[in-house]
């Protein structure tokens, strides 16, 4: 804590302020849970009674249930793509002492900064000429790139606090490069690895724009048609999808994140 | 020097070098390790040592040369391949396996059944002296405990040779000193060739049967701890071992001079070395009255006056200017039988160094 | 012997190469899905913004984007939302990341949380969250209404307000987040040591707090800035097309013109935006950044 440089009533103001910029940022989250409830047709809030009718719509209606499906394929696919290729390069990116080595990381990092229109267009345009638009596997491979910047930030801090003699240690020890790295690295990087691993779920499961370009019909995910709907009217079971997608991008990581303190309770 | 285990292998190391650019880390370095010797690596920090030892391990490629274990060339092999223990500086247990998990790593690794792997590891904290440690985490070992698991977990799987890098400095003093006793031991009991590095000249002096002296990136001296102390072959090797100075001396008729008087050496052929010094220890040092020639015959003898003496309770620190000018450091038992001279400071004084003790080295070197 | 020694320099200078690129190509499988998925199809946009409507060589793409008035207008509004979002994310995020650095780290630790959820929710849904509480009948209406601040129900959505509001939601955590710890790793120590000096609160805060949380600011601003020129589908569902910003002009001339040379020359420029503000905001922050913390 620092010592404070602003006399009491202008600091009740500044707590004032920063209360409701904080209730600013959480009400949006907060307002789509008790919406999804709703028995209501129109948008009004708070809902004039409850029902489970939008989940019995999403869980009914086919558009909903492909588009979660589409969605899933994508995300896992990615996920694991993302995880397997962003740790390789983070691991590869932290030992090696190549000089390649800022331009590699650089490049890797780029889908972060390239503005998303951008990445849509070109996507489509690579995806028109190798025949993967409107594919699992197409949106699978763009949801790799954009998570790999993630999974390389991530995975590259878990490392930067790991110690390398212990992989050292392994080697001399007899294991190769590869069997030291699954018995002694990979053990001990393992709470980045795993929230590098829902980082990217989340990011390609939340993913909109370049889902909107390269991807319609059947094949689109949920974001894509979430976006066409809102787009056209105003649909309450988008408030049943947003409650779902807003537990699955909270329960995880506070899941981790308990274990995580917990494991580390547990040692004195 | 301990009796070699039958499996133990020499090391031989020729022409090592390795080159970052301009820099040379280590400069052409050749050095023949005995089977079943324990060799210390020592110098200051940068000088090459760690750089080497770590070329022995594969961790680092060498720039050229050759490194064998018995008849084996290794140089070109990966770490793994090359069938080494060691202990790293930190120790870098895995903390993720207990202490029977970490020593039974190299064992599992080599695809040793359970039972073996079980009789090996309770062989291996049993040698280490930590017998019922098995399930223990690594967070509830202390500094010491860790060294050792360290160590058992270096030698379960006895490879051929075992290094060791910088393998006590991340204990406290006293801790250090006991250590370097039972590693001492350990190692008389085991017989495997080894190899440790260390900046610290007393933990050198104390465990190795012989100890390979670096300096920006070149071997300086191999010898024996004695020999090392008592001749050193260089300035560096002289004031890295001990404390000592130098006076500069001349050639004369029969040898070398210091302001014309002839010097008693200890190995009179060894003379003809470029700008000759003589090496002064502090604790080689005696101090007579003036005229009192009983005990100078196999002396040296070097007239001056005390400028300083320092009492520093178990010993008295006294400076003497010489007929030259230079100033002679002395430290002087404080026991019973040396009370009769401690002169004040201004008495005139004959400082002697006996002829056993007069080494000289080149100041080039 | 010293020559079958000499002999092997090559050899392990091979080694030693392998090694170094048998590491490198790790990062393999990553690089080729850029390369493939970003860089050729970028390179390609890149040389279609240079093709006329003849087929030939011309700039008429890029010269349309300063001459006609649309393309004017889009790049007036895009600066328009971007800056309101930026100035209103300093203006709200600094005192919220001074505040939280006021308050004990157990506290702030868990208000942070605040800051994160939106970070943890999609895009989407909070986008519609908007639409739901800016609504003529929305929650913020009536709530206005309510407090008998306004008669009359305030148009909140489908505009430029809409907009910059939902743009604003999305953004603010990451101005906070880099402000607030650069906050935390100031020395509190030497706004004590002002204080004995004599300085009072408010100068001690102006020369010294302020400058020192100055590169934390100026890069998450920059920040803020940059990303806010790219987007996209909040000003399409909270702007109701009122908002026409670069990126839906770029997908409009990609969905309803046959040529993708206006389109190409837009994305061009949008890349040359971005990556001119981000080294900007480098170049600022590297200015901004006191001599001794870059030492470390």
């Amino acid at each position: 804590m620092m010592e404070s440089h602003v006399d009491p009533k202008r600091r009740l103001w500044l707590f004032a302020l920063t209360g409701l910029v904080l209730l600013f940022l959480v009400a949006p989250t907060l307002i789509v849970i008790p919406m999804s409830f709703s028995s209501s047709n129109s948008l009004t809030f708070p809902p004039p009674g409850y029902s489970l009718r939008w989940y019995e719509t999403f869980l009914t209606s086919e558009k909903w249930q492909l588009a979660t499906s589409v969605s899933l394929r994508m995300a896992l696919g990615a996920m694991v793509l993302a995880t397997v290729f962003g740790t390789m390069a983070a691991y590869g990116l932290h030992v090696t002492r190549h000089a390649l080595r800022g331009a590699l990381y650089g490049t890797l990092v780029l889908p972060l900064m390239v503005p998303s229109i951008l990445i849509a267009i070109g996507t489509f345009f690579a995806y028109a000429a190798l025949g993967l638009l409107n594919t699992v596997t197409g949106l699978v491979l763009v949801n790799t790139m954009i998570a790999i910047p993630f999974v390389l930030v991530t995975v590259g801090a878990g490392l930067r606090s790991y110690d390398m003699n212990q992989e050292m240690v392994a080697r001399s020890l007899g294991a190769n490069r590869l069997v030291a790295f699954l018995t002694v690295t990979l053990p001990q990087i393992k709470y980045s690895v795993i929230s590098a691993a829902l980082l990217s779920f989340i990011v390609a499961f939340d993913e909109v724009v370049v889902a909107v370009f390269i991807s319609k019909g059947e094949k689109a995910p949920l974001t894509q048609v979430m976006f066409s709907t809102l787009r056209d009217e105003v649909d309450p079971t988008i408030a049943a999808v947003s409650t779902l997608l807003i537990a699955l991008a909270t329960i995880p990581p506070l899941v981790l994140q308990l274990l995580a303190n917990r494991k580390k309770e547990s040692r004195p | 020097m301990s009796t070699p285990s039958r499996h133990a292998l020499p090391v031989s190391i020729r022409a090592l070098s390795k080159h970052y650019g301009t820099v040379k880390a280590v400069d052409d370095a050749s050095l023949n390790i005995e089977a079943g010797e324990l060799m210390t690596l020592l110098g200051p920090s940068g000088s090459g040592k760690t750089t080497l030892l770590m070329m022995i391990a594969g961790f680092s490629r060498p720039t050229q040369g050759s490194i064998r274990i018995g008849a084996e060339e290794i140089v070109h092999l990966p770490p793994h391949k090359r069938d080494i223990g060691m202990v790293f500086q930190n120790y870098a247990l895995f903390p993720h396996m207990n202490v029977a998990g970490n020593i039974a790593y190299p064992l599992r690794i080599r695809g040793l059944g359970a039972a073996e792997r079980e009789a090996r590891v309770k062989r291996a904290l049993d040698l280490v002296q930590l017998v019922g440690y098995g399930e223990r985490r690594i967070d509830q070992l202390s500094g010491g405990q860790r060294q050792r698991i360290a160590l058992a977990r270096a030698i379960v799987f006895e490879p051929r040779i075992l290094l060791m890098d910088e393998p006590l400095s991340a204990l406290d003093k006293q801790l250090r000193e006991t250590m370097q006793i039972e590693i001492r031991k350990l190692h008389d009991r085991l017989g495997m060739t080894t190899i440790s590095v260390t900046h610290d000249q007393r933990e050198a002096l104390t465990m190795s049967n012989r100890i390979a002296v670096f300096s920006q990136g070149r071997l300086m001296q191999v010898a024996t701890p004695d020999r090392l102390y008592a001749r050193p072959e260089s300035r560096f090797v002289a004031q890295f071992i001990g404390e000592s100075h130098f006076l500069a001396v001349t050639p004369c008729a029969r040898g070398l001079c210091y302001q014309g008087t002839d010097l008693k050496l200890a190995e009179p052929d060894k003379v003809a070395v470029v700008s000759p010094l003589l090496m002064l220890r502090p604790e080689r040092l005696t101090l007579a009255p003036i005229g009192e020639r009983a005990t100078a015959n196999d002396c040296n003898v070097f007239a001056g006056q005390v400028v300083e003496r320092i009492f520093q309770g178990d010993s008295l620190l006294v400076t003497v200017r010489l007929g030259g000018g230079e100033m002679a450091h002395l430290r002087l038992q404080n026991r019973a039988g040396n009370a009769g001279f401690s002169p004040e400071a201004g008495t005139h004084v004959n400082v002697l160094l006996h002829r056993a003790d007069a080494h000289i080295v080149s100041a080039e070197a | 012997m010293a020559g079958a020694i000499a002999f092997n320099t090559d050899l392990l200078a091979r080694q030693e190469k392998r090694e170094r690129a048998n590491i490198l190509r790790l990062a393999l499988p990553a690089s080729l899905l850029v390369l493939i998925l970003l860089f050729v199809p970028i390179g390609w946009l890149m040389s279609l913004s240079f093709l006329g409507a003849d087929g030939g060589l011309s700039f008429e793409n890029y010269t349309r984007i300063w001459t006609e008035g649309a393309y004017v207008a889009i790049f007036v509004t895009t600066f328009q939302v971007s800056l309101w979002v930026t100035l209103i994310c300093v203006l709200l995020g600094y005192p919220v990341a001074y505040t939280l650095n006021l308050l004990p780290e157990k506290i702030s630790n868990i208000l942070m949380l605040a800051v994160l959820i939106p970070c943890w929710t999609s895009l989407l849904v909070r986008t519609y969250a908007w639409l739901v509480l800016l609504q003529r009948r929305g929650v913020v209406n009536s709530a206005l209404i309510d407090l008998g601040l306004i008669d009359q129900p305030l148009q909140l959505v489908h505009n430029m307000a809409g907009t910059v509001i939902g743009m604003v939601h999305i953004m603010l955590p990451f101005l906070v987040l880099p402000l607030y710890a650069a906050m935390r790793a100031i020395d509190g120590n030497l706004l004590r040591a002002a204080g004995n000096l004599g300085a009072s609160p408010s100068r001690a805060f102006r020369d010294i707090f302020l400058p020192l949380s100055a590169p934390g600011l100026i890069a998450g601003a920059m920040l803020v800035f940059v990303m806010s020129l790219g987007f996209y589908i909040t000003p399409v569902i909270l702007g109701g097309g009122k908002v026409q910003m670069i990126s839906q002009r770029i997908e409009a001339s990609v969905s309803l013109f046959p040529t993708w040379g206006p389109a190409s020359a837009l994305a061009v420029v949008l890349l040359i935006l971005t990556a001119a503000f981000l080294l900007l905001s480098w170049i600022a922050v590297r200015k901004l950044t006191p001599v001794e913390t870059e030492a470390q």
